[in-house]
């Protein structure tokens, strides 16, 4: 009965795992045979430039995601566990319909908003700089609006995981804090805050490892550009194996991505443990 | 206290401006795609003056969007029942029947969470390659059916259900495939709806496997097919944002149809039981 699963893990999952670490230690191409080359893939990897600057903007966009996000999260999830009834059905799909779109679909409207001719999202621009930005093909705008669309993107999800947290706080506590005359404020850190915070470590965890991934988006918005300003790990895989036919190469690059995941994820399991205790 | 009714009126209205604002990129889109392509760049109204279905009928009828749709169902609806039905057996296993090395494949299962799938792209090409898979239905569905997820959420699930329905329908002379099939699968039915639902969606939006493993036109899916329709169009927006919205038609449909299962689905996956 395990059979069908297991075949097709060790097909398609197992093995590919197993033949990425042996393709980072040869000079094949993206198919076909290669040499042994031993560590000659990472050295050259680490006398690259563009390797810093992938490795660099991922941690970049990490930072700009992964706590905005999980903040604007919470911050949603307060507002909207107080409405009742249809509203609250109705709000929470304005607020999680972005999440279940495509990536291609999310960009293509991201793209439309913010065209420099004329996205809608200019007149605020505008207002702040006096001038219309073509936010994707400027260095400095273009990694924090791929941000933002990412934040956009994939915050209902966050969303959902706070108001299921929220939901599961005794309604007893606030009522016992509030005959004690508490203000809200005294509540949300007394009560609500302790009480989520699995909660908010949870949506942290899965954040982080998420954005570490990040590739379509930028891919989608910018190629990378403009000068490398939004090149990230997973794009460096994408260019060494599939456009430079550098299969090895682009293991290597592999590699070193699953192993910040791997060791990003024990790490946090290992923090979030002591913090149960 | 006539204080709160009016914190909370501030309040419902706040949260309704936000959430209104929140979802505005997708309303205009939407307004964009029918209106006439001169007025999407010389009127910026909030609403169209007239309704124009043209550039629908373009995205439809000469582009090669009914190809990439055919490919996208078929590719993600065998996905979802490919991985339903693979990983409800391979749970059922884990959690009923006692075989060696067990607890070893289940430990194997959990741990595969923390491999990136992006990570495997160049071997699962590689793989695809030797067996003649690029640029084909197969190509785009084999990588896609491990799901470790579903398997975990099924186990938790089975565990529950009580042993004595099992030993009754054992006693009854049915066998490992007939108690999987009759008694816990449909005992489960909800569960395996939101699984499924999910699995869908994710399968219809999958981008970065299927952009890699097709090049050409006709095999793309539709996620990755309208990114590439861009040059062709030249700057037309009405057309892009009419596109986009028939790319996600189908996603948007099973959401809005199945939300409550949609947000089970991703809170048990998650690990917040719903």
């Amino acid at each position: 009965m395990i059979a069908p699963f297991l075949i097709a893990y060790a097909t398609v999952f197992a093995y590919p795992v197993y033949k990425m670490f042996a393709l980072s230690f040869t000079d094949a191409p993206l198919v076909g045979e290669g040499q042994w080359v031993g560590f000659d893939n990472y050295i050259r990897l680490f006398h690259q430039k563009l390797f810093y600057t992938s490795v660099w903007n991922t941690g970049y966009f990490v930072v700009l995601t992964v706590i905005p996000n999980t903040l604007i999260g919470l911050g949603l999830a307060l507002m909207v566990v107080r409405l009742k009834g249809w509203m609250q059905s109705l709000i929470l799909v304005l607020f999680f319909i972005p999440y279940i779109l495509p990536v291609s679909v999310v960009t293509q409207i991201w793209k439309w908003v913010l065209d420099q001719q004329f996205g809608i999202a200019q007149f605020i621009i505008e207002a702040f700089t006096g001038g219309r930005v073509s936010v994707f093909r400027d260095p400095i705008w273009a990694m924090p609006m791929v941000a933002l669309v990412t934040v956009w993107w994939t915050n209902g999800f966050n969303l959902l995981l706070f108001i299921a947290g929220l939901r599961n706080i005794p309604h007893d506590y606030y009522e016992a804090a509030m005959l004690d005359g508490a203000t809200r404020w005294q509540c949300f850190k007394r009560i609500t805050w302790p009480l989520i915070w699995p909660v908010t470590a949870l949506v942290l965890t899965l954040q982080l490892i998420l954005q570490l991934k990040i590739f379509d988006q930028v891919y989608l918005l910018t190629e990378g550009g403009p000068f490398n300003s939004t090149y990230v790990l997973l794009q460096l895989v994408y260019r060494e194996a599939f456009r430079s036919n550098h299969g090895g190469l682009g293991s290597a690059v592999a590699v070193i991505l699953f192993v910040i995941i791997v060791v990003v994820s024990v790490l946090q399991y290992q923090l979030l443990r002591v913090r149960e205790r | 206290m006539p204080g709160k009714t009016i914190g909370n009126a501030l309040l419902l209205i706040l949260t309704l401006v936000i959430a209104c604002t929140w979802a505005f990129p997708i309303y205009w889109a939407i307004v964009t795609s029918i209106k006439p392509e001169q007025d999407v760049v010389n009127k910026t109204t909030l609403f169209p003056d007239v309704f124009n279905f043209s550039a629908y009928y373009y995205a439809l009828f000469e582009t090669k969007l009914s190809t990439w749709y055919l490919n996208s169902i078929v590719t993600s609806v065998t996905v979802t029942v490919v991985v339903i039905l693979i990983s409800v057996m391979c749970a059922y296993a884990l959690s009923q029947i006692v075989f060696p090395g067990r607890k070893l494949l289940y430990g194997i299962i959990l741990a595969s969470f923390m491999v990136p799938s992006q990570a495997l792209v160049i071997s699962q090409f590689v793989l695809m390659h030797k067996l003649n898979l690029i640029n084909t239905w197969g190509g785009i569905i084999l990588p896609q059916l491990i799901v470790p997820v579903v398997v975990i959420v099924y186990k938790q699930f089975f565990d529950s259900v009580p042993k004595e329905l099992r030993e009754a329908a054992k006693l009854d002379g049915c066998g490992e495939f007939q108690i999987l099939f009759k008694l816990y699968l449909p005992l489960n039915w909800g569960i395996t709806t939101a699984l499924a639902i999910i699995t869908y969606i994710m399968a219809w939006n999958a981008f970065l496997w299927p952009f890699l493993v097709t090049n050409s036109d006709d095999m793309m899916t539709i996620t990755v097919g309208i990114t590439q329709t861009r040059d062709a169009f030249g700057v037309k927006y009405a057309r892009d944002m009419a596109v986009a919205i028939l790319a996600a038609m189908p996603v948007a449909v099973a959401y809005l149809l199945f939300q409550k299962r949609v947000t089970q689905a991703l809170m048990l996956s998650s690990g917040i039981k719903g």
